[in-house]
C-alpha cells in the first residue's frame, strides 16, 4: 500500500525561459532526497512533451524544456500534479559499493589536519569513514562527482579557506557535512582524505558512470601497494552488494 | 587519404563547439556548446551545414589553418580580417580552399567570439553525444583541449564540390545593445528589495574575470536577505548567481551543473549570447521580462536561426561581385570557379 508524503507543498520556481525548478523542500535529508528521485522517475515515465533533460539534486529538480514544444505554464502545472501524487515507494533494493581507499599521506594530504581539527587521531578518522554508511544524494559539479551524505558529525568542518587548483582524480574528500568521490582532477576546497583506484567515471566504459543517486557507499582502507595494484588492473570495478532499504527510509517521509 | 586542416597558429582560445552535450547534466557533465549559437549557426549555414554541426569558436583572434588535401569549403562568421596565402578575402562568405592554401583569421574588430565552419564538419568521435569541447573536464574536440599549433583536424568531407559560394550580410543580425533581459528567480527571495532594485536599476560592467564558464560583473553590491548559501541545486544557462561578495556572476555554456549560491535571475537565452560577446569594461543593464515575453524573444530567435539559409545570397550576387580584392583572390587562388 502506498501513502502520501507529508512534505510541504511542492514549489515551482521559474529558472529562465527554458527551465523550471520543482522544489520538494530544503536541506539535506535522506527521505527528502529519495522523494526527489522518485519524482524524477515519475517525470521520465510520464513522457511529458518538450522536456529536454532533468537534473535531480538534494531537494529539487531542474527541468529543462523546449518552449517551442511546451509552454512553461502548462508544463509547470503538469509537474506540480506529478509531485502532488507522489507516493511512498515500496522497499527498493539498493546497491552498496565497497570502495577501497588509500587514506592519508600523498594520497590524502589533509587527513592529519582533519584529524587535528576533530581532536581525533588519523586512525580514528579513517575508522569513522570506513564504518559510516554513506548514501549518494546526487551527481553534480563535474562529471561523475558524487555527493555523499552520512559523514559522522564529529568530522563536520568548514571547507578549506584556499581551494586547491587541482585535486587528483579519484579523490575521496569531505567538506562541511558531506563527503564526496571526485573521479576527475578538479579545483576544490574540500579536504583530501585519500584516493580510490575505482574509476567511478570512465568514458571507455558503458555506461561511463558507476554510481547513481540512492546507491550506498562503504569505504574500506587499503595500502598504497594495493592501491597501485588495483589501479593497474584494466576494467577494475569495486565490489558491490544488494541491500534492502532501511525501514527508516520508508517511514521517514510520512513521519 | 582523409583531408585535414592543420593548425599553423591557434588563437588565444579556440575550441570546437556544437549545440552542447544534452542529457548528461544529471551526471555532473556540463553542457558546453557554442557561446553564441546564432553566429555559430551562420558559419554553418554558409557552408551548407545544419545549425548544430561542430564548428570552431575562437576568442578575440582567430586561427591560421592550412589545407592538407581538399578542396575544403570553409566560412568565417566574424568581424575580422582574413587572408588566404596573404591576400585579403572577405568574412561572412564561403570559400573553397585547395591543398596547401593557408587561411589566416585576424583579430576581431568587435565582439569576443567568432566562428569558422567547414562543409560537412569534422570527422571526430562525439563524446556523450557531442563534439563540444569542455576544457575543464577534458571532453570533446580533438583531445578535450583548445586548438594548438600542429593539431590536425580530420574532415568529414574529403573533397568539397565545386559550386556557387554563399554570403551573409551581417547587418541582418539582430542589434545587441547593453540591455540584457532577465526573468527573476529561481531564488529572488534570497535578496532584499534594495538588492533587487540595485540589480534592475543600476549599470553593471563586464569584468576581466570572464570566460566560457561565467562572466563576473562589476557594479553595485546586491544585498542578500538571508545568507548566500542554498542547498545546491541545478544551474540553468544564463543564471545570475550572487556569491557572498554581492557581485553577480552570469553562468554561461561551460557552467558547472549544480551550485550553492542563490540565483537572483536568469538571462533570457538569446541575450546570454549577447553577453558572451561583450568585452571587459562594457556596460550593461538588466531589464525584467515575464515568461510570456521571454517566450516571444525565444521564438523570434528560433525563427532567425531556422530562416538563416533563406537569408544567404549567392556570393556572386551583390556588393561582393565588384570587390577588387575578391577578384584578386580568385586570380591568386586559382579557384575562380567558386565565384561564378
Amino acid at each position: 500500500m502506498s501513502v502520501t508524503t507529508s512534505f510541504p507543498a511542492p514549489v515551482l520556481r521559474a529558472a529562465g525561459d527554458s527551465a523550471l525548478i520543482v522544489e520538494l523542500g530544503d536541506g539535506i535529508a535522506q527521505d527528502l532526497n529519495a522523494a526527489v528521485h522518485r519524482l524524477d522517475r515519475r517525470i521520465a515515465d510520464a513522457g511529458l512533451p518538450g522536456i529536454v533533460e532533468t537534473v535531480p539534486t538534494y531537494r529539487s529538480i531542474l527541468v529543462q524544456f523546449d518552449p517551442a514544444v511546451m509552454a512553461a505554464e502548462p508544463l509547470g502545472q503538469a509537474l506540480l500534479d506529478l509531485a502532488a501524487e507522489l507516493t511512498q515507494a515500496a522497499a527498493e533494493p539498493q546497491l552498496r559499493w565497497i570502495v577501497p581507499v588509500c587514506f592519508g599521506g600523498a594520497h590524502g594530504e589533509d587527513l592529519d589536519d582533519v584529524a587535528r581539527r576533530s581532536g581525533l587521531s588519523a586512525e580514528e578518522v579513517v575508522r569513522l569513514h570506513c564504518t559510516a554508511d554513506y548514501r549518494v544524494y546526487m551527481l553534480g559539479f563535474s562529471p561523475g562527482f558524487a555527493y555523499l551524505g552520512g559523514l559522522p558529525e564529529v568530522l563536520h568542518q568548514p571547507r578549506r579557506e584556499n581551494p586547491r587548483m587541482v585535486t587528483p582524480a579519484g579523490s575521496v574528500m569531505q567538506g562541511g557535512a558531506q563527503a564526496a568521490i571526485s573521479p576527475i582532477a578538479m579545483p576544490s576546497g574540500w579536504h583530501l582524505l585519500g584516493r580510490t583506484p575505482a574509476k567511478t567515471f570512465d568514458l571507455k566504459r558503458e555506461p561511463p558512470f558507476l554510481l547513481a543517486p540512492g546507491d550506498r557507499i562503504r569505504f574500506t582502507a587499503i595500502s598504497a601497494a594495493e592501491f597501485d595494484r588495483l589501479e593497474g588492473l584494466s576494467g577494475y570495478l569495486p565490489d558491490c552488494e544488494t541491500v534492502t532499504a532501511p525501514a527508516a527510509l520508508l517511514q521517514g517521509a510520512a513521519a | 587519404m582523409t583531408s585535414h586542416l592543420r593548425v599553423v597558429a591557434a588563437g588565444p582560445s579556440s575550441t570546437l563547439q556544437d549545440r552542447g552535450r544534452i542529457g548528461y547534466q544529471r551526471y555532473g557533465v556540463s553542457v558546453a556548446g557554442a557561446a553564441d549559437p546564432l553566429l555559430h549557426a551562420v558559419a554553418n549555414a554558409l557552408v551548407g551545414n545544419r545549425p548544430g554541426e561542430g564548428a570552431v569558436e575562437f576568442t578575440l583572434a582567430g586561427d591560421s589553418i592550412v589545407v592538407e588535401g581538399g578542396p575544403v569549403r570553409i566560412a568565417v562568421a566574424a568581424d575580422a580580417e582574413l587572408t588566404v596565402d596573404g591576400e585579403p578575402v572577405p568574412a561572412w562568405t564561403s570559400l573553397r580552399l585547395t591543398d596547401g592554401q593557408t587561411l589566416r583569421i585576424g583579430a576581431l574588430r568587435s565582439g569576443m567570439r567568432g566562428y569558422w565552419a567547414v562543409e560537412s564538419g569534422f570527422a571526430l568521435q562525439p563524446v556523450l553525444g557531442s563534439v563540444a569541447t569542455h576544457i575543464r573536464s577534458r571532453m570533446g574536440g580533438l583531445d578535450g583541449s583548445a586548438l594548438k599549433a600542429g593539431d590536425r583536424l580530420p574532415l568529414a568531407l574529403d573533397q568539397a564540390a565545386d559550386r556557387g559560394e554563399r554570403c551573409f550580410d551581417p547587418s541582418l543580425l539582430p542589434a545587441r545593445g547593453g540591455r540584457l533581459r532577465v526573468m527573476l528567480g529561481p531564488q529572488q527571495d534570497y535578496f532584499t528589495p534594495a538588492g533587487i532594485e540595485a540589480f534592475l536599476e543600476e549599470d553593471y560592467t563586464v569584468s576581466h574575470e570572464a570566460d566560457r564558464m561565467g562572466c563576473r560583473l562589476d557594479g553595485p553590491v546586491i544585498e542578500h536577505a538571508r545568507g548566500f548559501n542554498i542547498t545546491s541545486d541545478g544551474i540553468p544557462l544564463g543564471a545570475v548567481q550572487v556569491p557572498g561578495t554581492g557581485r553577480p556572476i552570469v553562468l554561461l555554456a561551460d557552467r558547472q551543473t549544480t551550485g550553492g549560491y542563490p540565483k537572483i535571475a536568469c538571462v533570457v537565452g538569446p541575450d546570454v549570447a549577447a553577453l558572451a560577446q561583450m568585452r571587459p569594461g562594457e556596460r550593461l543593464r538588466f531589464t525584467p521580462v515575464d515568461a510570456t515575453e521571454a517566450g516571444r524573444i525565444q521564438a523570434r530567435h528560433r525563427e532567425m536561426v531556422d530562416g538563416l539559409p533563406a537569408l544567404l545570397q549567392s556570393a556572386g550576387g551583390f556588393a561582393l561581385y565588384d570587390s577588387g580584392r575578391l577578384l584578386g583572390f580568385n586570380l591568386i587562388g586559382g579557384a575562380v570557379t567558386g565565384w561564378d
